[in-house]
């Protein structure tokens, strides 16, 4: 099947690529062009990752042993609140739409570039500003009250509360005018022929999370705007010997922060449709249902919110409706990885490293949503919330799910946006190094959780001598896996900048994929296509022999 | 409303780069618009829900504090907001009929209003200061019910930050009165004004649910 | 390990008493209604999670690329297949969800003849009291119950959210200012278990725990009588135990060296003359020590926050004396 979009190898043709047609630092700092804007978010993205990973060493390190013998124990809860806050503001919520989804979001359509590209550079301004906060919360006394902000504590701890709350208020706005801009670009700007049912997979989960990040997170503004009130004025409605109620608050953040947590998982299942299919050159099974979950997981993901509060003193009636609802969601989510797995029957299955780390989600991620329904259900959330239990689930849907899938579409794409091959044979060792260390890490999480062992604890030591010593057991097999993890992330790290030096020059379509992206060169020219691509089949039309050279 | 003239196959001169018509322009920033305005939506909404809880858990508070809010001002406010907001519509007609004094004219008409509105709510706001009319633990009145210092923070923190986006309209009002001047606009090409217009009708209606919420429940 | 898996996830109500891979010993009638439910969830979960892998694993060695030729099948869908794999989970997860709402009724209210215990949440201690029996138990001592026996503890806390959880029993509940919260048991076994915060709750939430012992009846009227009476202790002695049991530990020092922590050291304290904030000054009596217990931000000494919780209806006089004769001794 040919395409009606002329490409031009940037070998052969005389126009450079969007990296080189313009040069030096304002040319990047004052770009409009969205694949630039996506690289920039990329740099960013990963150095708070590397940031927030040092965190959680620390964090591994003093819960390796049940006292607090390697930090303080305020220093400790510093640790574990700002690797929360930087791993969920600044890098699990942009690290697809930001920076993949950026770059990959109108190739895909066949678009020049998104709809206001000059909001779209606005966005990572607002992102850097709003980054520059949260760090300088942490240098100017550190934040200590959890990623989660509970009131009466942020309201009365003598940390950087309000530097914190204004970082992540200022960080909303680059997540919403982000989802703005994608949703006008998917309405307005798709290519002629393509239509809603033959846009690729990841383009629905952009959509269905751009959408939860118009309507969640102005709630989430005004909720830290609350809060910052509530220290700064002392107002009193989340203060109950002022006439509040801190319950109020957990309402207002939650309400966010549920959507929160499917903006930071829809994307990387977009990713997963992308690879199952490419890397088995297979069609999708249950294109439909696969778009329409994304969209009903966003909805549903709405009315969810109390299912982290049955133990707070909220009725029973609204706690048993959350956790109905809650069953509501996993639906969807089981359709989708039944359908993944079904696309791979009768597939040519190429075990890339993009396709190892699909894989590696399909594991992983369905192991955090069965782990959910413990805590979806009343009377065994009862026994787990606030557990390790609830540290692992959360690490196997945002890591395992997210942040692997994260990491496979930055290798599936990277020869997309960098004009360069990778290291097959490292890519394969750090994915070994990465999916045991992440697995062992997190499964002792388990069960330490549910034997018990309660979240944010910095020493225990103070409670029965055999309780102790399993969770001592537990938690340093986890720190033992949190090593090999990190080792594997540097390693990843290296060999993607290594290609950039000396890596293989890639053509426009090394892996053979259907969809529009892989109709440009690599890297792209700065318009992205020459004229107008048109759309003239589905994005995993793949039953045909196909040649494409690496 | 009636679509942009196409005058040429290229479109005007403000088509950007990356669309191919000025209809794709025209309809991708009326869809912007439209999708900030729910987001702002939801943001007052958030706000409202506080309010909500605040009157549902301690409606004693609630009574006795805004007895204190002058509602001669609220509704004086209101009409200018809503004339304001007719100004406004006037002004894209304009625009959409090419009529250039016309649209200028209601665009300062705009503008006025809207700093008419800011001066009320100074006095508002004066008023309440010096009768200690404050949020939170700066509340020093004396003489009502409950908890009136959650009131007031409710109060100043809703028509503050309403009032913040009455200040960015005409911020970006005054802009479009520049733009005006230069000539910019036109049966052609008016999609600024009238995606501005969108917005302050937003922040009209807004205030349609705050003035009775706050100035008027029994 | 898989054996282990599968044999938790078919253990019955009655062999829950005993700890499993997952689970503590449970000792309480509330772990013996929750463990089976949360037996079927894990035996569910193992089954689910086996199956796909290994349909997966078959599919990614048997559907492996062969050549660069390949054909791949045009399947997209199956519809009768779609509606299976929907409708399954679908119903039982409406198994589960009932079952786990009638856990939850089950777990959140307390049957009517449920002895009582009222407990305070403070940074970082509980404090438990026996209304009927004028009994408290603070930090260092266990908190004792009656075997076979309802039992429902009323809770509030003096500051920040914290929540009360049990494990051995599976029980939880935050405990919140200005509020009352319950929670209720059942202890089936003899035995000593962790209780502990499971609500952040600032620096020392990790030491913030507890134990709770269960005993025989006979047991339980004996040391109901011990506890009341206070045993054989000179005020002094009282005093420093409460001085640990109240907390005090945690802001003041006792020892020569005066250490200044989050508020005064006490070390050679009675007797002095202080300079508070306002500038007075104030003699160190047995009067300005229970008005420090009762009311302690009405006079702070210079130098120092207003970080202290009042203590205002939490001593008995002899626990007044008791603290008053320790700071005394403290020279």
């Amino acid at each position: 099947m040919t395409t009606a979009a002329e490409t031009i190898d940037p070998a052969e043709g005389n126009e450079p690529s969007y990296l080189s047609a313009t040069k030096g630092l304002r040319s990047w700092l004052f770009t409009v062009d969205h694949k630039r804007i996506g690289i920039m978010y990329l740099v960013a993205v990963l150095l708070f990752f590397m940031v927030g990973g040092l965190l959680a060493i620390g964090i591994r390190i003093e819960l390796a042993t049940a006292p607090g013998d390697f930090v303080s124990a305020q220093t400790y809860n510093k640790l574990f609140t700002l690797h929360g806050a930087i791993m969920v503001f600044l890098v699990i919520i942009p690290a697809i739409p930001a920076s993949l989804g950026n770059f990959i979001l109108p190739l895909q359509l066949g678009a020049k570039d998104v709809a206001f590209p000059k909001l779209n550079l606005a966005s990572f301004h607002i992102y850097v500003v709003g980054a520059l906060f949260l760090l300088y919360a942490i240098v100017s006394g550190g934040l200590d009250t959890g990623w989660t902000f509970y009131t009466p504590y942020s309201t009365s701890t003598d940390t950087s509360v309000i530097a914190a709350t204004t970082g992540a208020f200022i960080l909303g706005f680059s997540s919403i005018f982000t989802g703005l801009n994608f949703i006008v670009t998917i309405h307005k700007m798709r290519a002629a022929g393509m239509t809603w049912t033959r846009m690729p997979l990841f383009i629905w989960s952009l959509y269905a999370t751009s959408v939860i990040q118009i309507l969640a997170t102005p709630v989430l503004a005004i909720t830290l705007l609350l809060l910052t009130m509530e220290r700064w004025l002392g107002i009193g409605i989340f203060d109950a010997s002022m006439g509040g109620d801190p319950v109020l608050f957990q309402h207002f953040f939650w309400f966010y922060s549920h959507p929160a947590v499917y903006i930071m998982i829809l994307p990387g299942m977009g990713v997963i449709s992308e690879l199952v299919t490419t890397h088995s050159r297979k069609n999708i099974f249950g294109y439909r249902a696969i778009a329409y979950s994304s969209v009903a997981i966003a909805l549903i993901g709405f009315l969810v919110w109390g299912h982290h509060m049955f133990v707070s003193g909220q009725s029973m009636i609204a706690s048993a409706i959350f956790s109905f609802l809650t069953f509501g969601v996993a639906v969807p989510t089981a359709i989708k990885v039944f359908s993944w797995v079904a696309t791979l029957y009768k597939g040519s299955i190429r075990l890339t490293t993009p396709m190892l780390y699909a894989l590696a989600f399909l594991f992983l991620f369905t192991i955090g949503g069965l782990t959910g329904l413990f805590l979806g259900t009343l009377a065994t959330d009862v026994h787990l919330h606030d557990t390790y239990f609830v540290v692992a689930h959360f690490h196997h849907t945002m890591m395992g799910g997210g942040l692997i899938a994260f990491i496979a579409g930055l290798h599936h794409w990277w020869p997309k946006m960098t004009g360069r091959l990778y290291s097959e044979l490292w890519g394969k060792i750090a994915f070994v190094l990465v999916f045991v260390g992440f697995s062992v890490t997190f499964f002792a999480q388990f069960v330490a959780g549910t034997n018990g062992m309660p979240r944010r604890y910095h020493s225990y030591d103070s409670l029965s001598p055999a309780m102790r010593d399993l969770y001592e057991y537990w938690q340093s097999i986890s720190s033992i896996g949190a090593y090999v993890l990190g080792v594997g992330m540097f390693i990843i790290l290296f060999y993607l900048i290594h290609s950039l030096i000396r890596g293989k020059r890639s053509g426009p379509n090394p892996w053979g994929g259907k969809s529009l992206e892989w109709e440009t060169a690599s890297p792209p020219i700065e318009h992205n296509f020459h004229g107008h691509p048109i759309c003239k089949h589905g994005p995993y039309d793949f039953d045909e022999i196909d040649h494409q050279g690496a | 409303m009636s679509e942009p003239v196409e005058n040429s196959v290229t479109g005007h001169r403000f088509l950007q780069h990356h669309f191919f018509t000025a209809r794709q322009q025209y309809d991708s920033a009326k869809l912007g618009m439209w999708l900030f305005c729910v987001q702002e939506i939801l943001f007052f909404s958030g706000l409202f829900m506080a309010y909500a809880a605040v009157r549902f858990f301690y409606p004693e508070t609630m009574l006795a504090a805004h007895e204190f809010l002058s509602v001669p001002m609220g509704a004086i406010n209101t009409v200018v907001l809503l004339t304001s907001s007719l100004t406004m519509a006037l002004a894209v007609r304009s625009a959409q009929l090419n009529l250039q004094k016309n649209l200028k004219f209601h665009l300062v008409i705009t503008i006025l209003l809207a700093c008419v509105f800011l001066v009320i709510k100074y006095f508002e706001y004066t008023h309440k200061i010096h009768a200690g009319m404050l949020p939170g633990k700066y509340y020093a009145g004396e003489g009502l019910a409950g908890s009136p210092w959650i009131f007031f923070g409710l109060y100043f923190l809703m028509t503050g930050v309403h009032g913040i986006h009455v200040i960015g309209g005409i911020v970006v009002m005054v802009w479009l009165l520049i733009r005006a001047r230069r000539g910019d606009f036109g049966a052609e090409y008016y999609t600024p004004v009238e995606n501005v217009g969108l917005y302050w009708h937003v922040v009209d209606v807004i205030w349609i649910f705050l003035f009775p919420l706050l100035y008027l429940v029994k | 390990m898989i054996s282990q898996l599968l044999l938790a996830a078919t253990q019955t109500a009655e062999q829950s008493t005993e700890a499993t891979f997952w689970l503590p010993p449970g000792a309480s009638t509330t772990s013996s209604s929750v463990d089976p439910l949360f037996n079927f969830i894990m035996g569910v979960s193992i089954f689910f999670f086996v199956l796909v892998m290994a349909v997966l694993a078959y599919f990614v060695i048997k559907y492996r690329k062969r050549s660069d030729d390949d054909k791949t099948s045009p399947i997209s869908g199956n519809h009768r297949l779609e509606i299976v794999w929907s409708l399954i989970p679908a119903v039982i997860l409406v198994v589960m969800f009932v079952w786990g709402f009638k856990g939850f009724i089950n777990l959140s209210v307390p049957p009517d003849n449920a002895m009582e215990i009222r407990v305070i949440g403070q940074k970082w201690f509980w404090e438990f009291s026996y209304p009927i029996d004028g009994i408290t138990v603070r930090k260092g001592e266990k908190l004792v119950v009656p075997i076979n026996k309802p039992v429902k503890l009323v809770m509030s806390s003096e500051d920040v959210l914290h929540a009360m959880f049990i494990p051995a029993f599976r029980i939880k509940r935050d405990v919140l200012p200005n509020r009352y919260s319950v929670i209720w048991f059942e202890a089936t076994k003899l035995g000593e278990y962790d209780i502990f915060c499971a609500e952040y709750c600032g620096d020392e939430h990790s030491k913030m725990t507890h134990t709770i012992k269960v005993v025989s009846a006979a047991e339980y009227e004996a040391w109901k009588v011990e506890a009341a009476s206070g045993g054989d202790m000179t005020p002094a002695q009282l005093g420093k135990k409460l001085f640990t049991g109240l907390g005090c530990v945690a802001c003041h020092s006792t020892s020569k060296d005066k250490k200044k922590m989050v508020g005064p050291p006490l070390f050679g304290l009675y007797g002095n003359t202080e300079t508070l904030t306002d500038g007075k000054t104030v003699k160190v009596d047995d009067k300005y020590i229970r008005s420090s217990l009762i009311e302690p931000n009405s006079q702070i000494v210079k130098g120092f926050a207003p970080a202290m919780p009042p203590y205002k209806g939490r001593l008995k006089e002899k626990e007044m004396a008791g603290m008053i004769e320790y700071i005394k001794s403290l020279k």
